[in-house]
C-alpha cells in the first residue's frame, strides 16, 4: 500500500474535530478541524430579510459567506470578498439548500457565515461541515446533514482529503458535499485532468468518507445537545 | 413558480421542449473570427440568440512567484447591462464571476495555452494574456457559449513582438502558442431528464446543471455543479452526454 506524505492510508482522513456550539451570540455555530484546517461556521436567523428588497415573498433566503481570515494562510491574504471567495460562497450555499426547507417562512433569512481561520487544504470542504453542523445546532429543520471532503488521484491511487504536497501531485481535486441519508451529492466540483471512469472511482471514495464525517457531525450535535 | 415555468416542466418530463428541439439537441451555432481589430484574437459566438464575445489581449508584466518563467492567463467576465433586463451595472457579481472562473479552469487545466513558451525574462517579465468575456445578448448556456468562444479567440490570436522594453502591438508575427480544444458541455436537469444548450426560460425552470470541460483525449479537467442535489448516477449520465456532445462541437474550432 502507498504511504502518504504525511503516513495516512489513501482511504484516511486527517484527524478530524468538530465541536457544536462555540460562539454564543449565533443562533447556531460550529467549530471543525481536519488537520491544521480549521473553519469556524456561525448561523443567525431565519430573521427578517433586510434589504427589503431581497426579499422573497414566498421563500426563506438562505446566504452564505466564506471568507478566509487574513493570518489563515502562509503568506498573509487581503480580507474581503475575492472571485475566489465569492465563488466559494455560491457553491456553499447550493450545498447547503437542498438539505433546508425554505419554503416554510416567508420573507426571512437564514445567514452563514463561514470563517476559515487557519488553511491548510480542503477549506471549502471544512467550512461546508461546520455550516451544516451550525444549521442543526440552530434547530432549524433540516432533511439530512451535509458532509463534505475532497477526494484525487495520484499515481494509480485514488486518495482522500489531500493535503499539503498532495494538493499539486494529484491528477485531480475533486470536492464533493453529500447527504448520506438520500445519497444526493450537493456540491460537485473538479479541476484536474482524467478519464471519466477514473472519477467514478474518485466520487465513490468521497462520497464513503463523508459518511464517516456524517457520524463524527452527529456524535458532535449529540455531545451538546443529549444530555 | 409561474406558468412559463410550469409549461417548460411538464414539456420536459416528456422530454420535450418549447422551441421544438430535442434533449440532446443544440440551438443554430455561428461562430465569427477576428471581430475585433485591436484585439490580438476575438471570436464571436451565438448559441441562437444567446451571444458572446471574447476578446483576447496581451500585455508584458511579472510573473507569479511560484511560476517564475511561465506566463500569466486571467479570464474577466462582464454581464453588460445591454445583454439582459436582469443585468445590472456596478462589480462583477457572484454569475458572472463563476462564469469566468468555470471557462478559466477549463482552459486552464487543459493547459491549453503553453504558458512556459510566454517567458521572456525568468522571474521579471513575462507574457500575460487577458482573456475578456462581453456577453451581448443573453438567453441561456452562457457558460457553454462563452467556453467555446474563448477557445476560438484563443486558436486565432496573434501575438505582439516586445522590442527595448515596449509592447509593438502594430507588429503581429507569431501566432499565441496553443494547443487542445478544451469544450465545456453544460447540461441541465429539468424533471428528472437531461438537456443541453438550455434557453434562458428553461433555465429558470431548471433542478441543477452540471458543466463539464472535456479535453481532446476524452479526459475530463473541470466540473461545476450548481443548483439542487444530484445521485451518482445521475452524475455518471451527465458525463456520458457531456463527453458526446463535446464531440461535435469541437468540430466546429479551426
Amino acid at each position: 500500500m502507498v504511504k502518504r506524505e504525511d503516513g495516512r492510508k489513501p482511504d484516511e482522513m486527517r484527524p478530524i474535530e468538530i465541536k457544536a456550539g462555540v460562539i454564543k451570540n449565533a443562533d447556531g455555530s460550529a467549530m471543525v478541524k481536519f488537520g491544521k484546517t480549521i473553519a469556524i461556521a456561525a448561523v443567525y436567523g431565519p430573521r427578517a430579510m433586510h434589504p427589503r428588497r431581497m426579499q422573497e415573498p414566498d421563500r426563506t433566503v438562505l446566504r452564505c459567506r466564506y471568507s478566509m481570515v487574513p493570518f489563515s494562510t502562509t503568506d498573509r491574504c487581503r480580507p474581503g470578498p475575492s472571485r475566489r471567495s465569492t465563488e466559494i460562497s455560491k457553491v456553499t450555499r447550493e450545498a447547503l439548500e437542498p438539505a433546508l426547507f425554505l419554503d416554510e417562512i416567508p420573507k426571512t433569512v437564514i445567514d452563514v457565515f463561514i470563517d476559515v481561520i487557519a488553511a491548510d487544504a480542503g477549506t471549502r470542504t471544512t467550512g461546508i461541515n461546520a455550516a451544516s453542523v451550525a444549521l442543526a445546532d440552530a434547530g432549524i429543520p433540516m432533511r439530512d446533514l451535509v458532509a463534505s471532503v475532497a477526494a484525487g488521484k495520484i499515481g494509480k491511487e485514488v486518495m482522500v482529503d489531500l493535503a499539503g504536497k498532495e494538493e499539486e501531485e494529484t491528477s485531480c481535486d475533486v470536492p464533493i458535499a453529500y447527504m448520506p441519508r438520500s445519497k444526493q451529492v450537493t456540491l460537485l466540483q473538479m479541476d484536474g485532468d482524467i478519464p471519466v471512469k477514473d472519477f467514478n472511482d474518485v466520487l465513490k471514495m468521497a462520497t464513503k468518507s463523508c459518511e464517516q464525517i456524517y457520524k463524527k457531525q452527529k456524535e458532535a450535535l449529540g455531545e451538546r445537545w443529549i444530555k | 413558480m409561474n406558468i412559463q415555468e410550469q409549461f417548460i416542466k411538464d414539456l420536459a418530463s416528456k422530454g420535450n421542449r418549447n422551441d421544438g428541439r430535442k434533449e440532446k439537441d443544440y440551438r443554430e451555432i455561428i461562430i465569427e473570427k477576428d471581430v475585433i481589430p485591436k484585439a490580438e484574437g476575438s471570436a464571436r459566438v451565438k448559441f441562437g440568440d444567446s451571444e458572446v464575445i471574447v476578446g483576447v489581449k496581451m500585455g508584458v508584466g511579472a510573473p507569479f512567484e511560484d511560476k517564475p518563467d511561465s506566463g500569466v492567463m486571467m479570464i474577466g467576465a462582464e454581464l453588460s447591462p445591454i445583454a439582459s433586463p436582469d443585468f445590472e451595472t456596478g462589480p462583477p457579481r457572484e454569475d458572472s464571476i463563476e462564469l469566468a472562473r468555470v471557462v478559466d479552469r477549463g482552459i486552464r487545466e487543459s493547459k491549453m495555452i503553453d504558458l512556459e513558451k510566454l517567458c521572456i525574462e525568468k522571474g521579471e517579465k513575462v507574457w500575460m494574456v487577458f482573456i475578456d468575456i462581453q456577453i451581448i445578448n443573453h438567453d441561456g448556456n452562457l457558460i457553454d457559449v462563452a467556453a467555446l468562444a474563448a477557445v476560438t479567440a484563443l486558436h486565432n490570436s496573434k501575438m505582439p513582438t516586445y522590442e527595448k522594453d515596449v509592447v509593438n502591438y502594430e507588429k503581429k508575427t507569431k501566432k499565441l502558442p496553443v494547443r487542445f480544444k478544451p469544450i465545456t458541455i453544460t447540461v441541465a436537469k429539468i424533471s428528472g431528464k437531461f438537456f443541453v444548450d438550455t434557453t434562458l426560460e428553461e433555465e429558470n425552470a431548471m433542478d441543477s446543471r452540471v458543466s463539464v470541460a472535456i479535453k481532446d483525449d476524452g479526459n475530463i479537467c473541470a466540473v461545476q455543479k450548481g443548483g439542487d442535489s444530484l445521485t451518482e448516477s445521475e452524475i455518471h449520465q451527465i458525463f456520458d452526454l457531456a463527453s458526446e456532445k463535446a464531440k461535435e462541437l469541437r468540430k466546429l474550432i479551426n
